[in-house]
């Protein structure tokens, strides 16, 4: 499957690489380079890319390529999905993933290459199993490791690995017994200009952060269970448990992880908690004019906060003289993108910004406006009324501390002008 | 110190992006100390690390180890200091050893006598008591690509194929295709360790061997028999990767070896475009009497797959079921595939390739999904033109205007790619659907007039297709396009206008020969492309009207005769001999001109770039859409199954091997005895099962410890694994035991009733298996009944509380389930008229679908279009005249719905399982007046009940209770096609089916509010005849409702 590994910056450089089989020359990446410069945006590459003999699949994240090089058939996903997994193993590991990190880290990125991945097929995945095997660097261990001689690395095989919750170390121990779980909600939605809505749904996580001691047996209930569309489990969710009862039964992994992606879709009514008002106009004389007015709608009596909206201007735009009567905002005349920055909303006065746009003399006035992306974000509000029921813990003696934050966000909520 | 000396690797690792860098000094290489560029002379280079490593100080060699693991990172070549590093591969640090090892594994194939060193070390890695040694030895050993040592890697893993830990089996079946590919010639003997791994029980295991096997030997099938059941029942627990692998493997497996599911319905697929959902249910009876059991299995342990959080699993599962299922059930791969979506651009990127492909060929199955393919203005573009693919293909009449409307709004995009697609995809929509080709032209030809140049020119050649499929009176819009000339520059839109009038030059006689004439003045300065359409046109025009265009014809021909370009020559030259008789010998080409050129053409055809990939779905090759190396074409279904006893495990030797067998013994037997057709149903293979077990008891005795020892296994095992190193071996022992018990448990679990009836019918074996010998004779129909009756009545409480995978307490009334609706009404019926409405016109429908916000309330989904001349405001609900314990969850207030526009939105009733109407008023504004109309909504009594599913077993359970007053019967003449009958039922009432065979259909479902069960029996008497029986706690309910049946039922 997988032969090789390489990782590319975004000025170009292959700055890591990694090889599972006999080694690949590093000018197979030329292939890649060849397509990256045919399109506009890194996001445009294509994911897979075919070369005489060999087949490049690769994923853009953290401002980098990772690059996998195959030989022979694979299903391309599968690929994909491994990249991704170890992007998030290594954003587990040293908290965020750039350029300097991997760098610096390069003695554990390789061990932990190595481990994930025997011969190109996927040996341990799993962030419990792997931070058994090989120890995230802190300095702390790493002071410890120079004056005792002990090393990073575990000699003996993880207990998870063997065992039926391969995700959860065994012996863990803690003082203060915590497990929160936040539900997140992200609206993703496309309004038109007239202010209906086009199609609106929601996506929904509930991520935990468990700090359990033993092996803690959790059953999570909820209010009205009815209201998901499609759920996805982590693999430690029984799903017989969820089929029979709706009830999500499991022993968590350690740690920081996702136990549940649900999606309410179209079909059901969505309530769209902001509405934006916007005229404007792109004239080719005395250049244009731009208004926009946000308010909150149906939210329940919380308010909207850390709402940003985002219009990527055509290119046109020369440049923008704005006044808010909230916030702050920027244009960049490279990127063309327009961004303010308004923060809470406050019913009592309406955000609003307006202002005249210059616009580039020669250029013939294209018939496209813009869109705008409005990101917010409602607290202790879930927006399609999920409620977590009671959590039960068996299987341990101690009482965790327990605690449920709801969030609601904008995902992919998108306005056209 | 490390940290810098990593920096400063990391400054110069940028600069080297040749794969070899020179190994002679080189300037850069002076400031970095870990390649030694202190010294100038090649034979002391790396001295420093060589040094290091050298040392006795554990400390030191880590050090250079991290340097030159550093250096192979970035792509440099240490292979110099291969006899360095290879020494330290005794190390007693663990890090050390490791890096060693990488270091190994990327040099040894350079240097092969020198790598010989390091085997003993390995070989005696193998016979460490840690299970972690002894694997990552055989990892390394098996990774040292040098021929030589082939012998030796064999040896070790046909040693470590049976080694006590299932991590060091694991480590062998990664070896195996290591070995393969360093040494083909071993096959015969690697499949022999090959075919003990896949016998072997343990999750850890069994995901890698067939991942060894699709490497080695993926055309023994013969391999998989005898380890499909065991494949299926484990799959759930495989890891991630491993389960990706096996449903793979067995979808070929599954096209081998079973007949294709949809054999019998395959008219149907010609005649019809697309599958709505009354077809569906009807399928689903048919296909499901054909299915293997085996095939069966298959599918049902692989649909839990579907909300694994691993995309690829996801789409390993739909595709098994797009290639594999019966063509009803691939629908619920859909919803999964739909919430891939959202996940990163790579994995959209490639959902959405595989959707657009379904999509041609189930045009049914995304449909409900469509809103999810719009398109937004952040998507990367090649997203944009996937999305806009499948838009195009999920077109149908009903959906037609809200796809239109959107791609209207794609045309002012910024991304020019994506707008000229846009318009295609009008084309192609236009072409398919006949009912909005003259919208879509007249849409098309107003953009004409569209500023942007490129728009107009995508536009030209769409409508030339369009026009070319219509070949009826399109005069206006012909003539329109000539005055385009003038303004067009593109050479595609040109050549296509050009093109166009010489086609139907005829349609428009006086403009065609101006056009030529404009054209000939110019004909220089145009691309080629246009100049050929010149050319075609100067004969086309010459053909039908010589008089005014032959001296323009033949200046052009003049010009095209020195042109530059020698395509444009020799068309010329070639055209010539039609119309211009110059040398005069023979007239035939001129006589025949006409016919060659002015024949009728056939119109193209617009479709989907994804319309013949024959590809598997999800494969590399399916998304690059050409053969790659190793891909095995997906083989068709047999026409008749293979043996399907070759699946059959030997008797005695697993206890769900066996548990299946008999199942297929009974099958088989129970199909002979009454032709009374298996249920497709798992509740009653449970109870087929029970019956087995009864009938084996003596047998299964033994394995009943086994269960009850399936509680305590989690914890038993995490003890033993922190035991030392001494009980080690033992431990694994132990847990290698627990671990194909548990593959018995998950089995068990498989079927909706799981533990509880296994223990159930451990109990009940107890007692009477003394009788149940004696009595064997017996008909096992009878037995089944016997047990049917006696399940429920028994306490159930399952002792495995602790049982890590089995719920902990099921309790009865969970087994009825609400499921959806097989059958969702698409007629709507008129609430409020236009004229009443002053404009606003309302319909309702009952979509049987769940309520937002409480599962008491009927969904009813409202359509407002506004007919009138002014738009209406703030529509709501008012004042509700309802009866007693009657609710209305009002929808949302509609602040505005302008002239001529729809909408819809989705109210909620709790009819409070009456019939009695709902009345309430509808408030809305026109201009300045308020205006309040009053409504009735009455739902039939089949849309306050919601289907659910329950086994069979209850059914009769339950329909014994509703006995007497709660049971109505009644008999139907019925001639019609007995197919159809569930078809009919299912439009009356929101039912599901719960079994149906021959003789007797029974349907399930419950009331809204009080959750009453509500249960139809459709028993057929002799051809002409239906008897009716509808069991139902409310007596009023279950009284109209079979009038309501009987009715519908009549009709034919």
């Amino acid at each position: 499957m997988t032969r090789s590994l390489f990782i590319i910056n975004s000025s170009g450089d292959v700055f890591m690489e990694k090889h599972w089989k006999s080694a690949v020359a590093r000018s197979l990446c030329d292939y890649f380079f060849d397509q990256q410069r045919r399109v506009l945006s890194p996001e445009d590459t294509p994911p897979v890319i075919a070369t005489p003999h060999h087949y490049l699949i690769s994923i853009y994240r953290c401002n980098m390529f990772f690059v996998a090089v195959c030989m022979t058939e694979v299903p391309p996903l599968f690929v994909i999905e491994f990249l991704h997994r170890v992007v998030d193993t290594f954003e587990d590991y040293f908290s965020e993933c750039t350029e300097t990190i991997i760098k610096e880290n390069y003695v554990v990125v390789y061990e932990l290459l190595d481990e994930m991945l025997d011969n190109g097929f996927p040996l341990a995945t799993e962030s419990n199993i792997l931070k058994e095997l090989i120890k995230p660097p802190n300095i702390l261990r790493t002071i410890a490791n120079t004056v005792t001689g002990k090393s990073n690395v575990s000699a003996t095989l993880p207990s998870g690995q063997l065992s039926n919750v391969p995700w959860r170390r065994t012996g863990v121990k803690y003082t203060n017994n915590e497990a929160y779980f936040d539900v997140v909600e992200e609206v993703d939605a496309i309004i038109d200009r007239t202010g209906a809505t086009v199609f609106a749904e929601i996506q929904g996580y509930i991520d935990c952060c468990i700090k359990l001691s033993g092996m803690p047996d959790l059953t999570l209930s909820f209010m009205n269970p009815r209201l998901f569309d499609d759920v996805s489990f982590h693999p430690c969710v029984r799903f017989k448990r969820w089929e029979s009862e709706r009830i999500l039964s499991f022993i968590p992994p350690d740690g920081n992880f996702r136990l549940l992606s649900y999606h309410i879709g179209s079909q059901s009514i969505v309530a769209i908690p902001i509405y934006v008002r916007h005229n404007i106009s792109l004239k080719e004389l005395g250049g244009g004019r731009l208004d926009i007015t946000v308010g909150p709608k149906q939210t329940i009596g919380r308010t909207v906060e850390n709402v940003t909206l985002e219009i990527p201007m055509p290119k046109i735009v020369l440049n923008c003289t704005l006044t808010p009567n909230q916030g702050k905002y920027s244009f960049d005349p490279v990127s063309k993108i327009l961004l303010w920055d308004i923060g809470r909303i406050d019913v009592s006065k309406l955000p609003n910004l307006r202002g005249s746009i210059t616009i580039q003399n020669s250029a013939s006035v294209m018939e496209s406006n813009p869109a705008i992306n409005v990101h917010f974000t409602i607290n202790q509000l879930a927006v399609s009324g999920l409620k977590v029921n009671r959590l039960d813990m068996y299987g341990e003696k101690y009482k965790p501390f327990k605690g449920v934050k709801y969030i609601t966000k904008a995902g992919k909520f998108q306005i056209r002008m | 110190m490390l940290t810098a000396a990593a920096n400063s690797l990391s400054n110069n690792g940028g600069s080297y992006s040749n794969d070899r860098p020179s190994s002679t000094a080189d300037p850069e290489f002076a400031t970095d100390p870990a390649s030694g560029g202190f010294f100038h002379s090649d034979y002391k280079k790396h001295e420093d690390l060589k040094q290091m490593l050298d040392s006795n100080k554990d400390g030191l060699k880590l050090e250079a180890m991290k340097r030159i693991i550093g250096m192979i990172a970035k792509g440099r070549d240490a292979s110099e200091l291969f006899p360095a590093v290879v020494k330290n591969v005794v190390s007693k640090n663990i890090e050390v050893k490791k890096l060693v090892y990488v270091y190994l594994v990327r040099y040894a194939e350079d240097q092969q006598d020198l790598a010989l060193l390091s085997i003993s070390t390995f070989q005696r890695a193998l016979k460490d008591p840690n299970q972690l040694i002894r694997a990552s030895a055989l990892r390394v050993l098996s990774s040292i690509r040098v021929s030589m040592i082939v012998p030796i890697v064999m040896l070790a893993i046909k040693d470590s194929a049976s080694d006590m830990s299932p991590y060091v089996r694991k480590t062998a079946a990664h070896a195996i295709p290591k070995l393969y590919s360093l040494d083909s010639e071993q096959k015969e003997e690697l499949i022999g360790v090959l075919e003990k791994l896949l016998s072997d029980k343990t999750t850890l295991v069994v995901g890698s061997a067939v991942m060894a096997f699709e490497d080695v030997c993926p055309e023994r099938i013969d391999l998989i028999h005898k380890n499909y059941r065991k494949l299926c029942n484990l799959l759930v627990d495989v890891d991630e990767w491993g389960q990706v692998v096996i449903v793979n493997m067995l979808t070929r497996y599954a096209r081998t070896q079973f007949v294709n599911p949809n054999v019998d319905n395959i008219e149907d697929d010609e005649n019809r475009p697309f599958y709505d959902s009354d077809s569906d249910s009807s399928n689903t009876k048919k296909s499901k009497l054909t299915i293997d059991s085996d095939h069966r299995l298959l599918l049902r342990n692989t649909k839990p797959l579907l909300q694994s959080r691993n995309a690829s699993v996801v789409m390993a599962v739909s595709q098994l079921y797009h290639h594999t299922a019966p063509r009803s059930e691939v629908m619920i791969a859909a919803k999964a595939l739909i919430r891939l979506l959202r996940g990163h651009r790579e994995v959209q990127s490639i959902v959405l390739h595989c959707i657009a492909s379904i999509s041609i060929a189930r045009k049914g199955m995304f449909e409900p999904f469509l809103k999810s393919f719009f398109v937004r203005t952040s998507d990367p573009t090649h997203i944009k033109l996937l999305k806009l693919d499948i838009l195009t293909n999920l077109a149908t009449e009903t959906s037609i205007g809200v796809i239109l409307r959107e791609f209207q709004t794609y045309i002012s995009s910024s991304d020019k790619e994506f707008v000229g697609a846009s318009i295609q995809a009008i084309g192609r929509c236009a072409s398919n659907i006949k009912e909005v080709t003259d919208t879509c032209l007249n849409g098309l030809v107003s953009l004409l007039s569209n500023r942007d140049e490129a728009v107009v020119a995508e536009s030209v050649v769409v409508i030339k297709k369009l026009l070319q499929t219509q070949p009826n009176e399109h005069k206006n819009i012909i003539a329109h396009m000539a005055k385009l000339m003038d303004f067009i520059t593109i050479p595609q839109a040109r050549a296509s206008i050009l093109w166009l009038l010489g086609e139907y030059s005829d349609r428009v006689p006086k403009i065609a020969p101006d056009v030529l004439r404009k054209m000939a003045k110019n004909f220089v300065n145009e691309q080629d492309i246009v100049k050929l359409q010149i050319l075609n046109l100067a004969v086309k025009l010459c053909l039908n009207n010589p008089i005014q265009t032959k001296p323009f014809c033949q200046y052009v021909f003049q010009l095209a005769k020195y042109d530059q370009n020698y395509d444009i020559r020799d068309r010329a030259r070639f055209l010539r001999r039609f119309i211009f008789d110059e040398d005069g010998h023979t007239k035939k080409l001129p006589q025949l001109a006409k016919r060659i050129f002015l024949a009728p053409k056939p119109a193209p055809t617009l479709t989907s770039r994804f319309k013949n990939s024959e590809y598997q779905l999800g494969t590399l090759s399916h998304y690059l859409d050409m053969p790659c190396a190793g891909y095995r074409p997906l083989p068709s279904f047999p026409d008749v199954a293979p043996e399907p006893s070759v699946r059959d495990v030997a008797s005695g030797t697993t206890r769900n091997a066996r548990d299946e067998y008999y199942r297929k013994d009974k099958k088989d037997k129970k199909g002979k005895e009454k032709e009374k057709p298996f249920y497709s149903d798992e509740e009653s293979v449970q109870a087929d099962e029970l019956n087995n077990e009864n009938e084996s008891s003596d047998t299964s005795t033994s394995d009943s410890s086994d269960d009850e020892s399936d509680s305590s296994e989690y914890i038993s095992e995490s003890e033993k694994s922190e035991n030392d190193e001494n009980e080690k071996k033992k431990s694994i022992k132990v847990s290698d035991e627990s671990n194909s018990e548990k593959q018995s448990e998950s089995e068990e679990s498989d079927s909706e009733e799981s533990s509880e009836n296994s223990q159930e019918s451990e109990e009940e074996k107890y007692k009477t298996s003394n009788q149940e010998a004696v009595e064997k004779p017996k008909s096992n129909i009878d037995l089944l009944l016997d047990l049917d009756d006696v399940i429920p009545m028994t306490p159930v409480m399952p002792l495995s509380t602790g049982g890590l995978f089995t719920p902990i307490n099921l309790n009865i009334t969970n087994d009825i389930r609400e499921v959806s609706a097989s059958f969702i009404p698409i007629k709507k019926s008129e609430l409020l008229s236009s004229i009443m409405g002053h404009g606003l016109k309302i319909e309702y429908r009952f979509t049987r679908s769940q309520h937002l916000v409480s599962a008491y309330l009927v969904t009813i989904e409202l359509t407002f279009s506004n007919e009138g001349s002014e738009p209406v405001k703030e529509i709501q609900v008012g004042v509700k005249n309802l009866p007693k314990g009657m609710l209305i969850h009002d929808f949302t207030q509609i602040p505005l719905l302008e002239k001529n526009s729809e909408l819809s939105t989705t109210l909620g009733i709790n009819f409070n399982d009456s019939t009695q109407p709902a009345n309430f008023n509808i408030d809305f504004i026109i201009g300045e007046d308020t205006h309040s109309c009053s409504v009735t909504i009455k739902a039939p009594i089949g849309e306050i009940i919601r289907a659910v599913l329950l086994s069979e077993s209850m059914f009769t359970t339950e329909k014994t209770k509703l006995k007497g007053m709660n049971e109505h019967v009644a008999k139907v003449q019925y001639s019609g096609n007995k197919k159809v009958i569930s078809q009919k039922v299912f439009e009356t009432a929101n039912v599901a089916i719960v079994s149906s065979n021959d003789e007797e259909i029974r349907f399930a479902a419950h009331t809204l509010a009080s959750k009453s069960l509500v249960l139809v029996t459709i028993k057929m008497i002799g051809n002409e005849c239906l008897e009716i029986c509808v069991n139902c706690e409310k007596m009023v309910i279950g009284s109209i409702l079979l009038n309501e049946l009987k009715s519908n039922l009549k009709m034919n």
